[in-house]
């Protein structure tokens, strides 16, 4: 993804410039670009007068906050009670082996991003996966594989296509 | 939207309104909770609006369709309730819906879509007779079923803001500080210390700025209902708000919220700006000359932040690390002003205490524990859902009469309550009454109201180590107590569960734990190892299990199991060998397979798709 330094001052906008603004700055970027490019991290500072190392502490500090870009598609397991009681490190397990990352990491093609999350309060469905904002309940080892087998399908498609 | 200027035009407002939304008005309402649309309400939803308009039904069917919030019981969803009769319709899918329409065009119901009571086998009609509803006392979530929560003027109908208007046309901040603390509320975010007596320190304290917070960042895994409020009648939390605003003496409040809602986030935004078109916040409200405006800041992801002293941090824009209390946020809170920050459900009792009067909120729950208090019931329980109760209900009653028991016909074993602050309580305290002092007593706490159900197959170490992993994880790393002191405890969790563990590890657990309690800077690191030392206490031969025989009797922990396969249940189909991600598994059709347990990793796939109960974990 291209990092365009005028965009990113757009995103900046005047109302943000105020005391305690810096999250909600960090927010948009990351929103914007999915992560935060350091272009983009020393232009905040600049712009909002805070120190360059107070916008990486705060960065570095915040689960929401990335400093890697990440893949296409993003894959979070909930990792809250109900569904760790339900079986969703097994789940978890199984998308690491067949991805072959660790949750936090990316796979080298770019294509996948895993995480994990606390809790999305959807727990009468547990275990939960998000793929793309898009949420699947009662998930088991089986599902999952069948999950990730349908984005890589169609992710071939496109690329024949 | 007019503006409202005076106690005339808010009476004249509502008067208008609720003939628009008369109570016994038809209508189908479909539940827009998170759960109910992970579920596909919101296809449930547009497939009733087409078959409404498609088919003209307009003409012969006088029900209006709405998309409300979470009704709670989210087991079931999506929920379809036809009001104002009540006929509850569970796990509804879109290829229902025609069949719903026909049936109440013709004044019957659709029988398989009913509840059925598990216990009894008895078809439940009504809503109200389901016994999950039946042994609730819902006063915060009264509405949320019957709501749109995107319209204003339908909480103004059903009596919204009029306690607003109430306090500030009739009662002085004082009036209203005395009432809250003659309702006997207590904080419902976990710590319990009296509401009102709260609000008053902050209005004794002098200066011109001052500030409420609502703290909606819902962090402990396993809690949901401050979501569901937000989502379900965002207006009554701004209500509370504007109410303890006034009493304080704010002119200005935030509520931090967890950027983990977005759907909160969305309707939150939009309650705000309704209730300032319509003068609810903003300048000189109703007409009264208080002024009061509310901001959403949204957290980032850090459990830490549902502290108050790391939270006001965050607001700040700062990396939220809690710093140590005295002083107070109500003495010096947000940018050093006197701030009063209060939970989404204590903001949210505040309309119905000033509405009823706190005799009537006092009668309800124990000597010390008074109204209502609202539980996420999930884990291994057969009604996962939202449920709120008077205080000093017992666990029996919540976990079996609404709760509807432990599924799959497995035994209870513990409720948490408090998540990674809380404790377990085993089987033998489930006559106990759930109110603040009980709990403690017992070595969990009431938090924020989370409540997970372990049954025979949940593994009390590993469940330890789970919320070991989670606060080890989430502690901010500020002070030495607990940023050390959780890695400890969860690196020995650790090895015993990896059938490490030594003689002493118990002890040694102990002794770090209460040490890690007494010494640690906040909340998260001064509660953080109460879910090991209530496990230790209440399961303390399911560790020696581990330590001593090198085994876990609930089958969970990787390292002390093996699986194989029972040579009667197998049928030799091949599903699992074909399934088996490491190849453990050998054999021929129609022969019994054999799992090598070296090559074996107890990634549970064999499980989960054997169809004869033919895999054996020992």
């Amino acid at each position: 993804m291209r990092i365009s330094i005028s965009e990113i001052n757009q995103l900046i906008s005047q109302e943000m410039l105020g005391d305690g603004s810096l999250i909600s700055v960090l927010e948009e970027i990351q929103q914007r670009y999915r992560y935060l490019p350091r272009e983009a991290l020393i232009l905040a500072s600049e712009r909002l007068d805070v120190p360059l190392s107070q916008a990486y502490a705060v960065a570095t500090f915040y689960n929401a906050f990335s400093l890697k870009p990440k893949g296409k598609h993003c894959l979070q397991v909930c990792m809250g009670t109900a569904c760790h009681v339900r079986g969703s490190p097994q789940v978890l397990n199984r998308i690491e082996t067949t991805l072959g990352i660790a949750a936090g990491e990316t796979t080298p093609d770019m294509l996948f991003t895993l995480e994990t999350v606390n809790c999305l309060g959807a727990c009468a469905l547990g275990p939960i996966v998000v793929t793309d904002g898009e949420y699947s309940g009662q998930m088991t080892v089986q599902k999952s594989d069948m999950l990730l087998k349908r984005i890589m399908r169609t992710e071939e498609v496109k690329k024949d296509g | 939207m007019d503006r409202i200027n005076s106690a005339a035009d808010f009476d004249r407002l509502r008067t208008g309104l609720q003939s628009d939304y008369a109570p016994d008005h038809p209508w189908i309402t479909v539940c827009g909770g998170t759960g109910c649309r992970v579920y596909g309400s919101e296809k449930v939803w547009n497939a009733f609006r087409d078959e409404i308009t498609n088919k003209n039904m307009n003409a012969t069917l006088t029900y209006d369709l709405k998309m409300t919030g979470c009704h709670g019981f989210c087991e079931k969803g999506p929920l379809v309730v036809i009001r104002p009769m009540g006929i509850m319709y569970t796990h509804v899918q879109v290829g229902d819906v025609p069949e719903i329409v026909a049936e109440l065009a013709n004044g019957r119901t659709v029988e398989r879509l009913l509840y059925s009571d598990p216990k009894s086998g008895e078809i439940i009609e009504h809503e109200h007779d389901v016994s999950f509803y039946k042994h609730q006392q819902r006063l915060i979530l009264n509405l949320n079923g019957i709501l749109d929560p995107f319209r204003i003027d339908e909480y103004i109908a059903l009596g919204g803001y009029t306690s607003l208007e109430k306090v500030l046309g009739s009662m002085s901040p004082e009036q209203v500080i005395a009432e809250l603390k003659a309702s006997g509320l207590r904080g419902r975010g976990g710590a319990g210390y009296p509401t009102g007596s709260k609000w008053e320190m902050c209005r004794k304290q002098p200066g011109e700025i001052k500030y409420v917070i609502c703290n909606a960042d819902e962090g402990d895994p396993g809690a949901y209902m401050d979501r569901s409020i937000m989502e379900g009648n965002p207006h009554r939390v701004l209500e509370g708000m504007t109410i303890g605003a006034y009493a304080i003496g704010a002119d200005q409040g935030y509520v931090y919220i967890r950027n983990e809602y977005p759907l909160a986030v969305k309707h939150l935004r939009q309650a705000i700006k309704q209730a300032q078109e319509y003068g609810f916040l903003g300048t000189n409200i109703l007409g009264s000359g208080f002024d009061f405006n509310v901001n959403i800041k949204l957290g980032s992801g850090a459990f830490v932040c549902g502290e108050e002293t790391a939270l006001m941090a965050s607001i700040e824009g700062r990396v939220g690390e809690p710093r140590p209390r005295p002083p107070y946020p109500t003495t010096a809170g947000l940018w050093g002003k006197p701030t009063n920050i209060n939970n989404v459900k204590s903001w949210a009792s505040v309309p119905i205490i000033i509405e009823r009067g706190a005799d009537w909120y006092a009668d309800i729950g124990t000597e010390t524990s008074k109204g209502t208090m609202i539980f996420s019931v999930v884990g291994n329980i057969n009604n996962t859902g939202l449920v709120e109760v008077p205080m000093g209900i017992s666990l029996r009653e919540l976990i079996y009469e609404i709760g509807g028991g432990i599924p799959h016909g497995n035994t209870f074993k513990a409720a948490q309550i408090g998540g990674p602050s809380g404790g377990c309580i085993p089987a033998q305290h489930l006559d106990t009454p759930i109110d603040y002092e009980s709990l403690t007593a017992l070595g969990a706490i009431m938090g924020s109201g989370g409540l997970v159900v372990a049954d025979e197959d949940t593994c009390m170490v590993d469940f330890a180590r789970y919320f070991m992993q989670f606060t080890q994880e989430e502690s901010c790393g500020k002070c030495v107590p607990c940023r050390v002191g959780t890695k400890a405890m969860l690196e020995t969790l650790k090895r015993i569960c990896a059938g490490e563990g030594q003689l002493g590890d118990m002890d040694y657990l102990l002794e770090l734990g209460e040490e890690v309690k007494r010494s640690s800077l906040c909340g998260l690191g001064q509660t953080a190892p109460n879910p090991v030392l209530s496990t230790i206490h209440y399961f303390r031969d399911e560790y020696e299990a581990h330590i001593v025989d090198k085994t876990c009797p609930a089958k969970v922990c990787k390292a002390l199991i093996t699986y194989s396969i029972i040579p009667e249940n197998c049928t030799g189909c091949m599903v699992c060998l074909r399934n088996c991600p490491s190849d453990a598994i050998t054999g021929t059709k129609q022969e019994v397979h054999v799992i090598d347990a070296d090559l074996c990793t107890r990634c549970g796939m064999c499980i989960s798709v054997c169809k004869f109960d033919a895999i054996l974990v020992t």
